[in-house]
């Protein structure tokens, strides 16, 4: 865990996720991440001294391993709808989740947005290649929105609840599609659309078990797990046959 | 019963999974057909993603085939000789549809391309069986019998060089024929993740020109091997065999092929080919529409 404060007099921060491992096992459909913790004022005031105007936002922000993609656009030649066009970005995050105390927009400016990468629109892609910026942008908007169709990127704006100006929570979905790898957490106390104190933790997705014994052996032996494969249907065939015959 | 599936990476209802095994089975045990046809797309339209749905499509197929092929073996309904070419020529197919999945991979095009692969086989086979069942089921209606088509092999297949003799089938044509029809079929196999026995048996009917009592057996004695082969090539190239999808299936499929057998015998044969003809064209329409209407999404994004 990663604490820092921004300004001298600025909020502590103390984030929390209720799983640092997140097991992908058989019957893995997903899972719930509580993100919680508390805002704790400077110098050690309690929350009802402290003058007007305290109440922070925050905003808390899940990200998956980022990889390389190739984002392909379908147009109509010759009557059919056929991959027509390609763009590659360096770096999408296989996960990202937002989830923020009031709309965004309300809490930061673009810029700081920009900066936090606070947002879907905010997102640092590294497109590869691409000079034009209008295609770069729809490409952008298209992979997006594909995540998002794919339940893998979500804005969740009011889905932080902040009690007693103190304490905060806020609950983030990973379906079970979720990529493995290391995600970080990342949780931002703001008030008037500045970055107060932040604080990161990591999480861990990875396949464990049976799931895991799978597909580390579909992709480290391939002949020895082809032939299993063939096995298991010539052996199913087979005993469904004689069960059968005799019946 | 949700089941996660470690390679196509998520969780599926297994009920879901196993009711489809026992679709395709009960169509693969009424009409000896492997029912792949049906797996893949409808894999595909629960969410798998198409490379891991054909992959593992293709095991299923194995597992509904051994006991029709092993029933055909013992009433001594396959040629050996042709159904060894015929594997052979799969084999290589499948090597050849590897190598071709992986270009049209690259290319970006491999969706379209098996899109436009089921629209064109499923369409025109369909059709023919349509037509045909239907002059079938008309004729027993009205008493007047169809006039038999003459058993005779294509004279393509005639010009071809070199002559084997199949004695088992009466045939004394070149095994150039077979193994360029296995050929196609491994192709198929590999990229549908099909078996192909309904673009089989009727190449074998009225292009070979074999003997109507061992073309369905040779026809499953070949779709064994040659989908054991493309499991394997699944397996060794884009590893997308979910051993766990595949067990799903084959439960379902294994049950619904037995099942299918039992109904198969109470049902009128030229009716139940019409069936299938429209089973196969229905899902030959879906895809066609696929095609030409604007897709949900435009964009999508694949992981390097």
């Amino acid at each position: 865990m990663l604490l820092c404060a921004e300004t001298a007099n600025a909020p502590v921060l103390v984030p929390e996720v209720s799983q640092h491992d997140i097991r992908v096992e058989q019957g893995f459909t997903g899972a719930d991440l509580l993100l919680y913790g508390a805002i704790l004022p400077p110098e050690g005031q309690p929350p009802e001294y402290q003058s007007g105007a305290d109440d922070y936002d925050i905003v808390v922000v899940v990200e998956g391993p980022p990889r390389a993609v190739v984002v392909r656009e379908k147009r109509q030649v010759a009557g059919i709808w056929i991959n027509a066009a390609s763009t590659n970005f360096r770096s999408a995050p296989g996960f990202y989740a937002v989830a923020s105390s009031r709309p965004l927009t309300q809490i930061v400016d673009p810029r700081t947005a920009a900066i936090y990468e606070l947002g879907l629109d905010w997102l640092q892609l590294s497109p590869i290649g691409s000079i034009d910026p209008a295609r770069e942008q729809r490409f952008a908007h298209g992979l997006v929105d594909h995540m998002q169709r794919m339940g893998l990127y979500h804005e969740a704006p009011g889905a932080v609840t902040i009690s007693h100006h103190v304490l905060y929570q806020a609950r983030i979905a990973l379906p079970s599609s979720v990529p493995i790898g290391d995600y970080t957490a990342e949780t931002f106390a703001m008030r008037n659309g500045r970055v107060l104190a932040s604080g990161t933790t990591r999480i861990r997705v990875d396949k464990q078990g049976f799931a895991r014994l799978i597909a580390d052996r579909a992709e480290h032996a391939g002949l020895t797990y082809g032939l299993c494969a063939v096995a298991l249907a010539i052996a199913m065939g087979w005993i469904a046959g004689r069960l059968f015959a005799r019946v | 019963m949700e089941v996660y599936l470690p390679i196509a990476n998520l969780a599926v209802n297994g009920f879901v999974i196993i009711g489809l095994g026992v679709l395709t089975g009960v169509l693969s045990g009424m009409f000896g057909v492997g029912g792949g046809f049906l797996t893949t797309p409808l894999l595909i339209f629960y969410g798998v993603p198409p490379t891991v749905a054909a992959a593992s499509a293709a095991s299923q197929v194995t597992g509904a085939s051994v006991s029709g092929a092993l029933a055909h073996a013992r009433r001594g309904g396959i040629d050996y000789h042709i159904g060894g070419v015929l594997v052979v020529g799969g084999v290589i197919g499948t090597g050849l549809g590897a190598l071709l999945f992986r270009t049209l991979q690259a290319m970006g095009q491999i969706d379209t391309a098996i899109n436009l692969l089921y629209v064109i086989m499923l369409g025109s086979i369909g059709s023919l069986m349509a037509v045909e069942s239907l002059g079938a089921v008309r004729a027993r209606r009205t008493g007047r019998p169809v006039t038999a088509r003459r058993r005779r092999h294509h004279p393509l297949v005639a010009s071809l060089p070199l002559r084997w003799r199949f004695y088992r089938s009466g045939l004394y044509i070149s095994p150039l024929a077979p193994l360029l029809l296995g050929m196609a079929t491994g192709i198929l196999t590999m990229l549908m993740g099909i078996g192909g026995g309904f673009i089989l048996v009727p190449a074998m009917l009225y292009i070979l020109g074999m003997g109507v009592n061992v073309v369905v057996g040779t026809s499953l004695f070949q779709i064994l091997f040659v989908t054991m082969a493309t499991t394997m090539m699944h397996a060794l190239t884009t590893r997308a065999v979910d051993l766990v999808l595949a067990s799903l299936l084959l439960v379902g499929s294994v049950l619904g092929a037995q099942l299918g057998a039992v109904l198969a015998q109470k049902a009128k044969p030229d009716v139940l080919r019409l069936v299938l003809a429209l089973i196969v064209l229905a899902v030959a329409v879906r895809m066609g529409l696929g095609l030409g209407w604007r897709p949900d999404e435009i964009y999508t994004v694949i992981a390097q």
